[in-house]
């Protein structure tokens, strides 16, 4: 097991590593001088020579690549050129917000799409079965975005019940704010997560050692707690790792809707004043995440189940 | 048809198994209705559109549907029901250019990891794994940043994001192909790479990549909906179904029938290529599901 999170945690290094020789190898390819890129319309030509020289743009570009490369293994983002300021402290200044959301939006999609699966496959048919199913066809084709729309038209516009915009002060008026956005970010998942655990507990409950179990006279709940939700939950563990990706895009709209601060907002804002160095700032931290979030869902993958173990 | 004829037919021709399939699945037949209508809207757009989607009409702005505006008209006064075909004709067009695109280079990348050297098939694998592990509209949002908001941006980033996915399908199987016995024994007798490739690898990928594809259409059109909301995929004058929800949210309080006019079709097309896709992969590759 020690050896296989060692491997793991290896390729998840040299993958964040690629990602950013991808970002860093667009900045150079796209079209135009990354100086005038990163100061955009406004800037004077003596502005653009000393950028220059301050990004180490006069220098080889493998030189610049390494340099870069130095810095950001130090936790070194750069500095954002509007106010001077470091971009890893904008980021993180910014990534709790996007991160409480995205954790109560898991945390509650998960829950309950478990739940409803688990249930679903025990009583096969039932109505709320069939709810489910429905509930799961019609989500998944509502992208985030639109979601999030009605979310603000059905409940903050027609209801008035919930509060559409900021993220609240203190702790239970920040809860309230996060009802809406979370709703908006989660509900897509339920179906799918249902489904999903449905689909393999169906699968497992048909395994042999169910039988057995079944056949030493183990009371049934515990035989759908303790052997077959034990694994048939492994399918919806491994989602969380290419779910993180979809609700880190899926947050970037939901701030800009529900006005939240966090990653999704600044990144939008940062492309509108085409200030690079924070968008890199910004991309990376999330792949980063992404990355871990996936190397995370492995191993409690693998250790939930030994035989995942030698896959690598 | 009844019974006892069929029974004399002799076997049927894959075509019409194939029909005789769909005719049995009616979530599928209802997904190919959909994509059809969709298909349709979008090419005849100039022609269904009752008035130009960028004309200011006399009449009440925001207006709810109306029998001369059947989905109302928006916060300019334009008609929503002309705005939404024409954006379908953007939707359809990014989503057949980016995945023509993405199908393509897949195509190749893939055949190049499966059949190239070991060092190149790690490297390309290492590149997919971090193409991947990019949110797709925050990658999107960066290479706004570099070359800005386009038509031809929003095509290049799903494009990109999408690749990784065809590309590790085409690796498998040709990685499956390079060991197979029949292979050696055709290598043996000096048949070459490009002929092997076109004989026995491109049969095999092609049916599974474009039943894949036509169940990404959807992500293709969210992207492209979700960059042109933010004001970064087609720029305003241009009514795609992102602009049309972007006008309507910064509305939302005055009318909602914009949000609903953009939204409902979005919906549409991802069930109908939903449903399509799932029907195609039942019918002629039922090896799929489980993947």
């Amino acid at each position: 097991m020690l050896i296989y999170a060692l491997q793991r945690l290896a390729l998840s290094v040299v993958i964040v590593a690629v990602a950013l020789s991808i970002l860093t190898l667009m900045l150079h390819v796209a079209p135009g001088d990354p100086a005038v890129m990163i100061l955009g319309p406004r800037a004077t030509p003596e502005l653009i020579a000393q950028t220059r020289v301050e990004m180490g743009l006069d220098r080889p570009l493998a030189v610049q690549i390494l340099t870069f490369f130095g810095n950001i293994a130090q936790g070194d983002l750069g500095r954002d050129v509007f106010t001077g300021r470091e971009v890893s402290t904008i980021v993180f200044e910014q990534l709790p917000y996007t991160l409480a959301l995205i954790a109560i939006s898991i945390a509650w999609s998960g829950a309950l799409g478990i739940a409803l699966g688990a249930f679903s496959a025990l009583r096969r048919n039932s109505w709320l079965d069939t709810l489910t199913g429905v509930l799961s066809v019609g989500t998944i084709s509502i992208p985030a975005f639109v979601m999030a729309l009605y979310a603000v038209l059905v409940f903050a516009v027609w209801l008035r019940w919930l509060p559409a915009i900021g993220a609240g002060e203190g702790l239970w008026d920040g809860l309230v704010h996060l009802a809406l956005p979370s709703f908006a970010m989660g509900i897509s998942w339920v179906g799918y997560v249902a489904r999903m655990v449905r689909a393999s507990m169906l699968e497992v409950m048909g395994r042999p050692h169910v039988r057995m179990a079944r056949a030493f006279g183990l009371p049934e709940r515990r035989i759908a707690r303790s052997h077959v939700l034990r694994i048939a939950v492994l399918p919806a563990v491994t989602l969380i790792g290419t779910g993180a990706a979809h609700l880190f895009s899926a947050a970037v709209f939901v701030e800009v809707i529900f006005a939240r601060p966090g990653v999704g907002a600044l990144l939008v804002s940062a492309v509108n004043e085409r200030n690079y160095p924070i968008v890199l700032g910004a991309v990376l931290v999330t792949t980063g995440i992404i990355v871990l979030a996936t190397l995370v869902s492995d191993l409690v993958v693998a250790w939930l189940d030994p035989r995942q173990r030698e896959a690598l | 048809m009844s019974a006892a004829q069929e029974t004399v037919l002799p076997e049927p021709g894959p075509l019409r198994r194939a029909a005789r399939l769909l005719a049995g699945n009616r979530l599928g037949v209802l997904g190919f209705a959909l994509v059809a209508l969709i298909v349709g809207a979008a090419v005849f757009a100039p022609w269904i559109a009752p008035y130009d989607p960028a004309a200011i009409m006399v009449g009440p702005r925001m207006a709810p549907p109306s029998a001369e505006h059947w989905l109302g008209t928006d916060n300019i006064g334009r008609d929503l029901f002309s705005r939404v075909i024409a954006g379908g004709r953007i939707a359809m067009g990014v989503a057949a250019a980016a995945l023509a695109a993405a199908l393509t280079a897949g195509l190749a990348l893939g055949l190049l990891a499966g059949l190239g050297p070991r060092w190149l098939d790690n490297l390309l694998l290492l590149v997919f794994d971090a193409l991947r592990s990019f949110p797709t509209i925050v990658f999107g949002l960066a290479v706004v940043t570099l070359i800005g908001p386009s038509l031809f941006t929003v095509i290049l980033v799903v494009a990109i994001t999408s690749i990784p996915i065809y590309a590790r399908i085409v690796r498998t199987q040709a990685q499956a192909l390079r060991e197979a016995e029949f292979i050696l024994a055709e290598r043996a007798m000096g048949v070459g790479l490009p002929r092997l490739v076109l004989v026995h690898v491109l049969p095999n990928v092609v049916g599974p990549l474009l039943i894949l594809a036509s169940m990404d259409v959807p992500l293709v059109i969210a992207t492209e909906a979700g960059l042109s909301f933010l004001g970064m995929g087609v720029r305003p004058p241009t009514p795609s179904w992102g602009v049309i929800l972007n006008d309507g949210y910064n509305f939302i309080r005055n009318s909602p029938w914009p949000v609903i006019a953009g939204s409902v079709p979005i919906v549409l097309v991802t069930l109908g290529f939903t449903f399509m896709g799932e029907a195609l992969r039942d019918i002629f590759d039922p090896r799929l599901r489980k993947g």
